[in-house]
């Protein structure tokens, strides 16, 4: 006979966290911050509060469903599945909060999501990836799941489900200026990464065929990694400036001592490090009697690196490429300051008329981006490394 | 025939093969065979021009191997090497295919090769074209290496320790392949090995070196009975030199007619083989008998005592 397993047994640790935040979070922290306007001091509603009676009842409901799944060590599926479903709930009430709080045809009021909605969306989130990472999806199957939810996430914002969220309203007011910072966004973020990749490659396979640059190349990178951002931006603003000065024509091109210009070279500076580091530590991990074979029937040097050598050591270099590219977004933002644009601008421009809802307008988008970078390149590097070596 | 005249090769002031001549025979196999760091990979890798030899040259057919580029020769030169060296990112069928590929055979022939070659190599090639290196079994991965290195019917096939990474009864077994398809196709093997056994085993003529230099090229028996050197007779091996000696002879090549009463022999046994099957069964002489069942003759312990020992 088998004894029944006691309880604590049968209690997920890391649910049982995320029950006590979650529960914590909804006792103690707003939900919903509603503000007569942009600039007055804002008035804190629980979730039980600013919901009409049937619907708050349905959402406790819900909550409570998803703490005990969260509690109790059902399956990853349902897991999931439950944990999706309070996201929509979540997103669900925060959209009806908003709709109940604004009167009808004013465009002043803001109201914004409150740190119990925060937190209960980050414990329902790492819910969701925990059960991920149980399942162990294949790599076109978690691409496809983030195609899902940007989808989903887009029919939403574009349905005006949240068009009441203060996020929202500061959308509305800067929907001409949003995709153009998007874009140059993607564009430093992406052409920094090309070139690096351009430059650290040959870079890279040159410091694993000659020894002796090794130290150099990488100390001198290293060095480069070390300066702030802010600094290195300072550094460039002189050279980049005196030769758009000298050469007209440099200038028309758009480099100058500030914009875009300097934003990207020091993001190419910040990306070789890791490209180089890792074609490097790729090239050295290749079976060296693969690599011996391959000269012996008679591969030309060419054929042996680009048919043997790169491409056993591609996963170690799209790591590095990931790394780049993940930190790239981030970085991104910071070329706002010296008018790179991107759209670190409204970061900017939100920390400076402390509109913590302009903020998260920029800081939101950059944040997808970098998940879905991380996203499509682990399954990237997952599908070569399908070849095993 | 391969021809080395004085060839050496140095790495900034250390000779690491010193003016080293010899010629292989085709269709024989040759065995390197020396201490490591007695430089016998080095001269085999200046064969295929791996290595360049600072000295002396090296003539394939009577033709130098300067006469074209490295690479052109090399796809001409079969080169298998300890731990395969198989691409992990390739197929079977591919990593076999490496060669003709790079010579430009039409798909039809390079697919018949490779089934060919897999066959030959005991490995169904409805299972194992499509597998992938690391699903192999490590005697099998050491067959598709081999295979690889034939995969363009080359004249000659260079082997590097190729059986050094195998535990001994696969060893043993991809030795035996190893003379059955030396036996079928014919090609010139030059094979380098620090184990005297398999050298003996498997060479038709035995190179010993040791710091560079060849000390002495022969055929086992002479390697055995007349070592030119020190070193050679303890390369060979002093305590067990008569066994080792009759190890090289077959039953079947030196049977006297007429069967008698005893024990029956496989003609291809050596006459260790034999000696050890009399001694085991305390009879004096075994009956001889061909693979097809006849027999060929009859061999006495007096017989065999007489091929024990150097003939002066």
């Amino acid at each position: 006979m088998l004894q029944p397993l006691p309880l604590w047994h049968r209690v997920d640790p890391l649910g049982a966290l995320l029950t006590a935040v979650g529960a914590l979070a909804l006792a103690t922290l707003p939900f919903v911050v509603f503000k007569a306007n942009r600039i007055v001091p804002g008035e804190a509603h629980g979730l039980l509060q600013v919901l009409p009676a049937g619907l708050a009842l349905a959402c406790q409901v819900a909550l409570l469903i998803a703490a005990t799944v969260a509690l109790v060590r059902f399956s990853a599926p349902l897991r999931l599945a439950v944990a999706l479903a309070t996201i929509a709930v979540l997103a669900l009430a925060l959209a009806s909060a908003a709709d109940a709080l604004t009167p009808p045809g004013n465009k002043v009021v803001r109201v914004a999501a409150g740190g119990a909605f925060w937190l209960l969306l980050v414990c329902s989130g790492l819910m969701a990836t925990d059960a991920i990472t149980r399942l162990r999806p294949g790599p076109l199957v978690r691409v496809a799941l983030l195609a899902g939810f940007l989808l989903v996430t887009l029919l939403v914002l574009a349905h005006g489900t949240f068009d009441h969220l203060s996020v929202m309203r500061e959308y509305a007011v800067n929907a001409g200026r949003f995709p153009r910072a998007l874009r140059q966004h993607v564009l430093l973020a992406l052409g920094s990464l090309a070139a690096a990749v351009v430059v650290a490659l040959p870079l890279g396979i040159l410091c694993h065929r000659l020894p002796r640059l090794r130290p150099g190349v990488l100390g001198t990178l290293n060095v480069i990694q070390t300066i702030p951002a802010i600094a290195l931006f300072g550094i460039l603003m002189a050279p980049l400036g005196a030769l758009a000065a000298a050469l007209p024509w440099v200038g028309d091109l758009g480099i100058r001592g500030i914009g875009a210009a300097p934003a990207a070279v020091a993001l190419f500076l910040y990306s070789l490090l890791p490209i180089v580091a890792n074609t490097l530590q790729g090239l050295e991990h290749v079976s060296r009697s693969a690599v011996e074979a391959a000269r012996g029937m008679g591969m030309t040097a060419w054929q042996v690196l680009t048919g043997v050598e790169l491409i056993l050591a591609l996963p170690v270099i799209l790591t590095g490429v990931r790394v780049v590219l993940v930190q790239n977004i981030g970085m991104t933002t910071v070329a706002a300051l010296i008018g790179g644009g991107g759209l670190g601008t409204f970061v900017f421009q939100g920390i400076g008329q402390t509109a913590i809802d302009l903020v998260l307008l920029g800081a939101i988008p950059i944040v997808v981006l970098a998940f879905s970078a991380a996203v499509l390149l682990d399954a990237l590097i997952e599908v070569m490394q399908r070849a095993p070596s | 025939m391969i021809t080395l005249e004085g060839i050496s090769k140095q790495y900034d002031s250390v000779t690491v093969v010193d003016s080293v001549s010899m010629q292989i025979e085709r269709n024989s196999i040759t065995v390197i065979v020396g201490t490591s760091g007695s430089g016998k990979s080095t001269l085999l890798r200046m064969i295929n021009r791996l290595v360049e030899p600072s000295a002396g040259r090296v003539l394939l057919e009577g033709a130098d191997t300067r006469g074209e580029p490295a690479h052109l020769l090399r796809r001409r030169i079969g080169y298998a090497i300890q731990g395969h060296g198989l691409f992990p990112h390739r197929t079977v069928a591919e990593n076999i295919a490496t060669v003709p590929r790079l010579l430009g055979w039409d798909a039809e022939r390079t697919r018949a090769r490779v089934e060919e070659l897999l066959t030959v190599f005991q490995l169904d090639p409805a299972t194992y074209a499509g597998a992938f290196p690391h699903q192999l079994s490590g005697g099998q991965q050491q067959r598709v290496g081999v295979a690889r290195a034939l995969a363009a019917e080359p004249q000659v096939l260079l082997m590097d320790e190729p059986f050094g990474a195998l535990d001994p009864i696969i060893r043993a077994k991809a030795q035996e392949d190893l003379l059955a398809i030396q036996e079928r196709y014919r090609t010139t093997i030059v094979l380098v090995t620090h184990d005297m056994d398999e050298a003996f085993r498997l060479g038709d003529k035995v190179a010993v070196m040791s710091q560079g230099r060849l000390l002495q090229y022969d055929r086992p028996a002479v390697l055995l009975a007349a070592p030119a050197d020190p070193f050679v007779a303890r390369m060979t091996g002093l305590s067990d030199r008569a066994l080792k000696l009759l190890s090289l002879t077959a039953a079947g090549q030196v049977a006297l007619p007429g069967a008698v009463d005893g024990p029956t022999v496989p003609a291809g046994a050596s006459l260790r083989e034999v000696l050890s099957e009399l001694l085991w069964q305390a009879a004096p002489a075994a009956t001889v008998v061909a693979s097809d069942g006849q027999v060929c003759g009859h061999l006495t312990v007096q017989a065999i005592f007489a091929h024990g020992h150097p003939r002066r």
